[in-house]
């Protein structure tokens, strides 16, 4: 995704949260994004809503406990809003996992696997945890999940921490970080340890 | 009363007496049963046995409507709660987490039985590599989470490839933690009963108790339920419903009639009598000789014997003023012979290789004989001696005047032979309906709910089914393995998308030992291990679980249908093994290939052709249809020849050609008229239609012999009790013909109109004296 540095408005950015720090009573600028529409939060949102459709490369590094080394994939990235996603992988192994609305689909050479998101809960709302982002859908974010949004309109982070109990349970928070509207890395890390993180770049549209 | 009255009483009484006793003791059955041949193909016995007690036949599908998904899903989770401590029924699902938790928790414990990828290749370090490299691939996808904890116990991925094969069929949809419709705007269950399919009273008790469990689960929901169960119950309260409001309506309306013309509430009742013994010494006789009693012979039984009402009718009025002596000698040789009559025609259900025909045949013909015995030998008896009817003579008379001359009369009757003749020949020979839906009572808004939750359920009415037999429970179940071989090809191939077999819920245990034998020992894997895992992330010392795992699982006791017990595992299991008199019977219900977005149509030889002899493959909709289309056809060629049988004995017992024609025609034209109608109507034509063509032709032929043995002018009165009795006849099966239920609308818009023009053509093709017709003319 590409990087546009916007000096004079990250100035103007720095000296309206200051101000912001200093009107409102709490240290930091948790769950300012839903409270104050006009916030950077609700600007990030609408940036990402003018991308219905997304192509881009990734690169996954998930490191377990129970491997000796790292598992490192990389792919492509493919979105189109509302809740379609798809991870094409290309190395080391050519594969899809396809989200379509309550369907995820794994399909490796002929084999194909379905799940139905509705009997995995937890799957379904790790998945939205990045569906939603995408989609610029700050209600159905916090719907699932507790959203600490940090940083500016050129480069921030969303911090979110699962509500679901079953989800909670397996993963203790997932990392946002973008530039405008694009995603640069989406990190998971699981309650025991355990993080996958995924660096997206080269974003086309 | 004097000796030559005891005997006939006595006798009558000592009938009733054994007849009854044959009817307390005989067993009554209400399938399909009813419909099978004498010597059933194997086909047809499997459809039987599925209706009776096939897994469809227990399900009673639930839905909870309204209110919101939270609401919805707290009901569900009540209403099954309620219903599992319920003893009437042996499972109820509706996705609930914990029987998913308990359902995961058997298979991880039993992995190394129930998967079919364990051979002992399965476990070389080359496969064992493969293996272990594509679960660790599965962790790259967002179930990671989740599979990675079994990764260090399950490498090979056993868990996930048998929770594969048996989603294959994919569940309902989850919402709120229960099923639910895939738009989620329903909640789903599926309660199992206990009581078998043919036992409607059980399935009625297990509904009430659905709908109380339900009660106070929670404010705005509303409760559907469908299923064969539910159709059943439902349709026969309907029938039970009809049959008795129109009874009552019909019986009050004639019974009316006969008041009027009887004057005497005694003579009314008495008037029953015939038709009761005859349906008392129907039933018993039917016992004697079978033992069971078809719930269709009771209800075509009750209606073929519908003229032996008329008897009673005769009796009274015919002998009016002459008094029974002279009914004796005047009237009674012309009702024994219209009885003969209709016993000959039945006479022929009997060597139809039918049981249920035959049970017909036997009903009626002792139905028919015991009324009209008790007509001439106990009314004459027990009527009063003073009744004082009302005259219907000049009714009789009126009738008569109005009969055309014979040109006209006869130009008439042939030209609607004529006009009915065509229409049919037009119409190809009236259609029969070969579809046994036609009979089915179930409403189309109730098949619509029914089609819209089996959608929801993911759960399709199995049309094709694959049955494997064995002597006993293994043997069956070694039958569905080889089975399950043969029907992998055919999913390879197209032919069908998939199929569901008990042998995956619970393998043989040939195939279980196999299995077992196949698992190498500790060390023998531990070095396989290190050598698989060599160039894998993940090292054999954190693998030592699994180690331990196919350890133990080589020593494991063979698993069992017990250990089933409280999974749905088990439940579905059960569903798919039924066992049966001479053994057990494995079912493999197919899944139709989808192309373009709906199901197709399987080819059912090519299944047949790589199953070998192995097993039997069926389509259960076209064996039903094959099923009772084979018996409507034995009816009507049972009927064809039971109208060749009166023929010629209306010839023989006439003396004349002409004259058997005379009493022949009028039915027959009443007959054709009513089925060129209804051809015209667009009605097919069901087996109802046939038994009501059947009472026509015996009530008809009663009226032919009348009018063509006492048509004369001073025969008012033996018209006027035809007319009497027409209108009886009318007035009841008329009723019917309003009847919601599609069999009894079928009975009665055949008999109702068909006797009225029985009654019509036997006065038009009449007889009259020559004096008469001088008169007339």
């Amino acid at each position: 995704m590409t990087r546009k540095r916007a000096p004079f408005a990250l100035l103007a950015l720095l000296v309206l949260l200051a101000l912001l720090a200093l009107l409102a009573p709490a240290p930091s600028l948790r769950a300012l994004g839903v409270a104050a529409p006009d916030g950077d939060f609700a600007r990030i949102m609408r940036l990402l809503r003018e991308h219905p459709h997304r192509r881009a490369r990734f690169t996954e590094r998930q490191h377990l406990a129970v491997l000796d080394r790292p598992l490192e994939v990389t792919g492509e990235l493919l979105y189109d809003a509302p809740d379609r996603l798809e991870e094409r992988l290309l190395r080391p192994r050519r594969e899809s996992v396809l989200v379509d609305g309550d369907r995820l689909t794994v399909t490796r050479g002929k084999h194909r696997r379905v799940l139905d998101l509705t009997r995995y809960p937890p799957i379904a709302t790790l998945i939205e945890s990045i569906r939603a982002t995408l989609a610029g859908d700050a209600a159905a974010l916090s719907r699932s999940f507790t959203v600490d949004f940090s940083g500016d309109v050129a480069r921030w982070t969303l911090r979110l921490t699962p509500r679901p109990a079953a989800l909670a349970r397996r993963v203790a928070l997932i990392r946002i970080d973008g530039a405008r509207g694009a995603l640069l890395r989406v990190e998971i890390r699981e309650t025991d340890g355990d993080r996958s993180s995924m660096r997206i770049e080269d974003e086309a549209r | 009363m004097n000796r030559r009255n005891t005997v006939p009483l006595a006798l009558w009484l000592a009938a009733l007496a054994v007849a009854g006793c044959f009817a307390v003791r005989a067993r009554y059955v209400a399938d399909l049963s009813a419909l099978l041949p004498a010597q059933p193909t194997r086909a047809q016995r499997l459809l039987a046995d599925l209706l009776r007690s096939g897994p469809a036949s227990t399900s009673i599908l639930i839905a909870i409507d309204g209110a919101d998904g939270e609401a919805r899903a707290r009901a569900s989770r009540a209403l099954a709660a309620r219903l599992r401590r319920d003893g009437a029924f042996t499972a109820v699902l509706n996705g609930d987490p914990t029987a998913a938790a308990r359902d995961r928790r058997f298979i991880f414990d039993h992995r190394y039985v129930l998967s079919d990828a364990i051979t002992a290749a399965h476990f070389t370090a080359a496969h064992l590599h493969t293996a272990i490299e594509r679960t660790i691939d599965e962790l790259a996808t967002p179930a990671g989470p989740w599979l990675k904890s079994l990764l260090p116990r399950d490498p090979t991925g056993e868990v996930e490839r048998i929770a594969d094969r048996w989603g294959s069929g994919g569940g309902p949809a989850i919402r709120h933690g229960v099923w639910s419709s895939p738009t989620g705007d329903r909640a789903l269950l599926i309660a199992i009963t206990r009581s078998s399919g043919s036992d409607t009273d059980g399935q009625s008790r297990a509904l009430v108790a659905i709908r109380r469990a339900f009660r106070g689960t929670g404010a705005g929901l509303r409760l559907r339920l469908s299923g064969p169960p539910v159709f059943a119950v439902a349709a026969r309260a309907r029938i039970e419903r009809s049959v008795l409001r129109l009874s009552v309506l019909g019986g009050a309306l004639i019974v009316a009639l006969l008041l009027v013309v009887y004057r005497s509430p005694v003579a009314v009742l008495l008037g029953l009598l015939p038709v009761l013994t005859g349906a008392l010494v129907g039933v018993g006789a039917v016992a004697a000789v079978f033992g069971t009693v078809q719930g269709v012979t009771l209800g075509f039984g009750v209606t073929l014997i519908g003229e032996a009402v008329d008897y009673a009718i005769y009796f009274f009025i015919q002998s009016g003023d002459g008094g029974g002596a002279g009914w004796r000698q005047r009237f009674w040789p012309t009702v024994r012979l219209g009885a003969l009559t209709s016993i000959c025609g039945f006479a022929t259900l009997l060597p139809t290789g039918f049981p249920g025909l035959a049970q017909l045949g036997i009903y009626s013909i002792s139905g028919l004989a015991a009324a009209a015995l008790t007509t001439r030998f106990v009314l004459p008896i027990v009527a009063p001696r003073q009744l004082r009817l009302r005259d219907v003579a000049p009714l009789g008379r009126a009738l008569r005047r109005r009969i055309p001359r014979r040109i006209i009369a006869h130009t008439l009757a042939a030209s609607f032979a004529i006009v009915s003749l065509a229409t049919l020949v037009l119409a190809h020979g009236g259609a029969w309906n070969h579809d046994l839906a036609a009979l089915s009572p179930v409403s189309a808004a109730d098949q619509r709910l029914d089609a819209s939750l089996r959608a929801d359920l993911g759960a399709a009415d199995v049309r094709d089914i694959v049955v494997a037999r064995g002597a006993d429970r293994q043997a069956a179940l070694r039958g569905a393995e080889r089975a399950d071989a043969a029907l992998r090809t055919l999913v390879g191939a197209g032919v069908i998308a998939g199929f569901e077999s008990p042998a995956d819920y619970l393998p043989s245990r040939a195939v279980q030992r196999a299995r077992r034998r196949s698992l190498p020992d500790a060390p023998t894997l531990a070095a396989n291990l290190r050598r698989a895992t060599a160039q894998l992330p993940l090292r054999d010392q954190r693998l030592a679980h699994f180690v331990a795992d196919v350890e133990a699982a080589r020593h494991a006791p063979a698993l069992t249908s017990a250990d089933l017990a409280g999974t749905s595992l088990g439940v579905a299991f059960d569903r798919l093994m039924l066992r049966r008199s001479d053994g057990w019977i494995a079912l493999l219900p197919l899944r139709a290939p989808i192309v373009g977005g709906r199901a197709a149509p399987i080819d059912l030889r090519r299944v047949r052709a790589v199953l070998g002899g192995a097993a039997d493959a069926f389509d259960l909709k076209a064996e039903a249809e094959a099923l009772y289309s084979g018996y409507l056809h034995k009816a009507l060629r049972a009927s064809a020849a039971g109208f060749v049988a009166i023929a010629l004995l209306l010839w023989v017992a006439l003396r004349s050609p002409r004259r058997a024609l005379r009493v022949l025609a009028p039915p027959m034209l009443a007959v054709l008229t009513i089925a060129a109608a209804l051809s015209l109507a667009g009605e097919k034509l069901t087996i109802l239609h046939l038994v009501g063509m059947l009472l026509i032709v015996a009530i008809g032929s009663n009226y032919a012999l009348f009018f063509e043995r006492h048509c004369g002018p001073d025969d008012g009165a033996t018209i006027g009790s035809l007319a009497v009795a027409n209108a009886a006849t009318v007035i009841g099966f008329g009723l019917l013909a309003l009847a919601g239920v599609p069999v009894l609308r079928d009975l009665g818009m055949t008999v109702a109109p068909g006797a009225l023009l029985a009654f019509l053509f036997s006065a038009l093709i009449a007889r009259r004296e020559p004096r008469m017709a001088a008169a007339h003319g």
